[in-house]
């Protein structure tokens, strides 16, 4: 690596032109960081860590409901460990845009399954004991500025009280943080018990969903088999399926969010690319008579032909790395917004390194002919330019 | 001046082919950025303009108090829904029954959320605008549904004569309507007291339609509602609705194709500058030459921006257009969060949207000629006119 300092100094030869084409290509590797990490927050949850959970929905329609009384039934079933339940709750915390998932859940089966939301244990102690108490994932705490003790009001719309009120006032207990980076849909939980006494009392026993936890994950499918049988012929049949399917299946409704995302992907490295190949082209094509002197010199052919693929790589694994970064810092700053529309947004090591390895490819792609020229390079005829 | 202006000009634009393999980075480059901005900001049209088109002014619709916002988590008793209808102002009421079931759609065979809407006759003459175009209509007291032409395009199994379980109950397709291509064209009707009895609501309904006696008396309606003790219900304008429900997704989408758009007009900014310094400096001798001969800064500067726009103009119509014969009346349909259901709706390119996006394509090439322009009327002439 003895030659970085020529390759380096070649790079900034022509300063302005070069600090053009990294701003391009860092403006390409910002925009890269974002839309795969927006595009990630749609497939939210498809990787959750809990391969050994199950969920349990209505067959027909998520917004159906399920009594309560399949619980008992569902913990009756050969190889379920754990079962509990959760209720979409819907509602708004002050104005819509302020979206976050709420569901009333029994506090402690529920954290004994969800195994990756880690909480003080005095805390969760107080979210069993306290009628109107509710727990929150610490970031989202920290972005309305809540404080433990603080009461929280929310505007009911699917749930009414059998007060004839829709405002419901959960007093914060606690906060829950979700261990390492797995990208689960963090959300707003409150005491079951409390929810189902204050509402209407026609709507009450009706839960959105069971999660099960099996005692051998390798048995998914025929435990979801035996649940769904129990239900067959009720009134209320089910439809079981581990929760990353679940979770796929939800996401897959919103529509090929991937797809449209990768579509402008590809637009703008289409562009970055023309754009990169015609720079290095052109630095090239201004450096022929030093590439030969170089020659002259007893550089070899092939050492020739790697400074200048190595200028290009340089250039775009510089750009890259910068865009990247910056997408990191963009994503800081705006996630807090951003999360409020779509849900947990995280720039994971997978994009991280996807990206800094497509701007090396770039690099190479787009150095490789002007290195193959630089290559065959005839020295006097060069020279003579 | 302006004869000068004009013949530099011209003769700088007539050398253009000979810079084409760089001249092509400011047209693919700016003509990216018009494509996207272009194609996010027209599924943003699309989706707002089916939802927009659902409502009408003269309609309103009635929800339980509380649920302003959604048909599905609304339930109306038969006593709530006789004191509607007894109600000044109001010409003709239909009580609707509002629910989704999970039916595959036809790409990716994964369950989606399909409204079923439960109606009476009244209901059709409340909604002109749905037509039936194939088959007939349901007939009252059958297991029969129509289906909206979108329904029947994204659905598996939404075929005429074909017959379909939903929720334990078996139905017939007998027919598919149109209403001018809004939200109603993705959902599937049927008879208000057959889907009263098959999903069992007894005799509560989601929500009412409302054809009124003028627009704007909905206000009086609501006071009517709030003066009455042993009512809970809200009204609103259907236009009023529908635009709450676009208003998300339709924030969502286009704020994403300007921020999007705008980083990657940023980078072909950069782009730009690259090419016309380049372009700049392969005239340096017939730039300097021009000025020994007499021919002013003005003249020169006006040139490169006006080879920098015209550039940025061929890319930004080459852009517009890809985005218009690749995705004007591409059709989609997304879970629309207001309604909790599947809404299939066109990309639509509308002349404004292509106006955005060649004012766009024009500001991306004055900026990035404005600064190699400055640059080539700065030269010193002597310097210049020797190359280096």
């Amino acid at each position: 690596m003895k030659s970085f300092p020529l390759i380096w100094s070649n790079l900034f030869r022509r300063r302005v032109r070069t600090f053009l084409t990294l701003f391009s290509i860092i403006a390409a590797f910002l925009l890269f960081g974002l839309l795969r990490s927006i595009a990630g927050a749609f497939e939210m949850g498809v990787n959750v860590a809990g391969v050994d959970r199950l969920m349990v929905s209505p067959k027909y329609s998520m917004v159906d409901g399920l009594p309560i009384s399949h619980l008992a039934q569902i913990e009756a079933v050969e190889g379920v460990a754990e079962a509990t339940h959760m209720t979409w709750f819907g509602g708004t915390y002050q104005n819509p845009t302020n979206f976050f998932p709420k569901f009333p859940v029994q506090p402690r089966v529920y954290f004994d399954l969800y195994s990756e939301y880690i909480i003080d244990p005095l805390q969760l102690d107080a979210f069993e004991r306290i009628r109107t108490a509710a727990v929150a994932p610490a970031d989202l705490a920290e972005q309305y500025g809540w404080r433990i003790g603080d009461r929280i009001p929310i505007e009911g719309d699917i749930w009414l009280r059998g007060d004839g009120s829709d405002l419901w006032e959960f007093e914060l207990v606690g906060t829950y943080t979700v261990r390492d980076d797995e990208s689960t849909f963090a959300s707003f939980l409150f005491n079951y018990e409390y929810f189902d006494e204050a509402r209407i009392p026609e709507t009450q026993g009706i839960v959105s969903n069971f999660v099960v936890r099996v005692t051998d994950p390798d048995q998914a499918g025929e435990i979801s088999a035996r649940i769904d049988a129990q239900f067959e012929n009720s009134i209320n049949p089910t439809r079981t399926a581990t929760e990353e399917e679940a979770n796929r299946q939800f996401a897959a409704q919103v529509g090929d969010i991937g797809l449209i995302m990768n579509s402008i992907l590809s637009a703008v490295f289409f562009t970055i690319l023309l754009l990169t190949a015609n720079t290095m082209t052109q630095a090239l094509r201004e450096r022929i008579p030093e590439l030969a002197v170089l020659k002259t010199l007893g550089f070899t052919d092939r050492r020739v032909a790697l400074l200048v693929l190595l200028e290009s790589v340089l250039l775009c694994g510089l750009g890259g790395a910068l865009g990247i970064a910056m997408s990191g810092f963009a994503l800081q700053a705006l996630g807090p917004e951003l999360e409020g529309f779509l849900g947990q947004i995280e720039m994971t090591a997978a994009t991280t390194l996807s990206g800094v390895g497509i701007a090396l490819l770039l690099g190479v792609v787009v150095g490789l002919n002007p290195a193959l020229s630089a290559r065959r390079l005839q020295v006097v005829e060069a020279l003579r330019k | 001046m302006w004869t000068q202006i004009f013949q530099i000009s011209l003769l700088n634009l007539r050398s253009l082919p000979q810079r084409l393999g760089s001249s092509s980075v400011i047209v693919v480059g700016i003509g990216g950025v018009v494509a996207v901005l272009v194609a996010i900001l027209a599924m943003a049209a699309g989706f707002s303009a089916t939802l927009n088109r659902s409502g009408a002014p003269d309609r309103a619709i009635v929800l339980r108090g509380g649920s302003s916002s959604a048909e599905l988590s609304s339930t109306i008793d038969n006593r709530q829904r006789q004191f509607v209808g007894t109600l000044d102002g109001v010409r003709l009421a239909s009580g609707e029954l509002y629910t989704v079931a999970d039916i595959p759609k036809r790409a990716t065979l994964l369950p989606s959320n399909v409204v079923i809407r439960g109606v009476e006759q009244s209901a059709f003459e409340i909604r002109p605008e749905v037509r039936i175009i194939e088959g007939r209509n349901f007939s009252p007291g059958r297991n029969e549904l129509i289906a909206g032409r979108a329904a029947g395009e994204q659905f598996v199994g939404i075929d005429l004569g074909a017959t379909v379980e939903l929720r334990q109950s078996e139905w017939e397709v007998v027919g598919f309507f149109e209403a001018d291509g809004s939200a109603y064209e993705s959902e599937l009707w049927t008879d208000l007291a057959i889907a009263q009895s098959a999903f069992r609501r007894f005799s509560l309904i989601s929500s009412m339609r409302l054809r009124l006696e003028q627009p704007g008396v909905t206000d009086s309606l609501q006071e009517a509602f709030d003066n009455n003790p042993s009512i809970d219900l809200s009204v609103t304008s259907e236009e009023e609705f529908f635009r709450g429900q676009s208003q998300f997704l339709t924030t969502l989408i286009t704020g994403f194709g300007y921020g999007v758009a705008l980083i990657m007009a940023v980078g072909a900014m950069f782009a730009a500058l690259n090419t016309m310094y380049a372009a700049v400096s392969t005239r340096t001798v017939e730039i300097a030459t021009l000025r020994a001969l007499g021919f002013g800064a003005t003249p020169v500067v006006v040139s490169v921006l006006a080879e920098a726009v015209a550039l940025a103009l061929i890319g930004g119509l080459l852009g517009a257009a890809v985005a218009w014969f690749g995705f004007n009346g591409y059709t989609v349909s997304t879970l629309n969060q207001g309604s909790f259901s599947q809404v299939a709706f066109d990309f639509a390119v509308s002349p404004d949207i292509l106006v955005t996006g060649i004012v766009w394509a024009l500001s991306l090439g004055l900026a990035g000629g404005l600064f190699p322009a400055l640059q080539a009327a700065r030269m010193p002439i002597t310097r210049a006119l020797r190359g280096d």
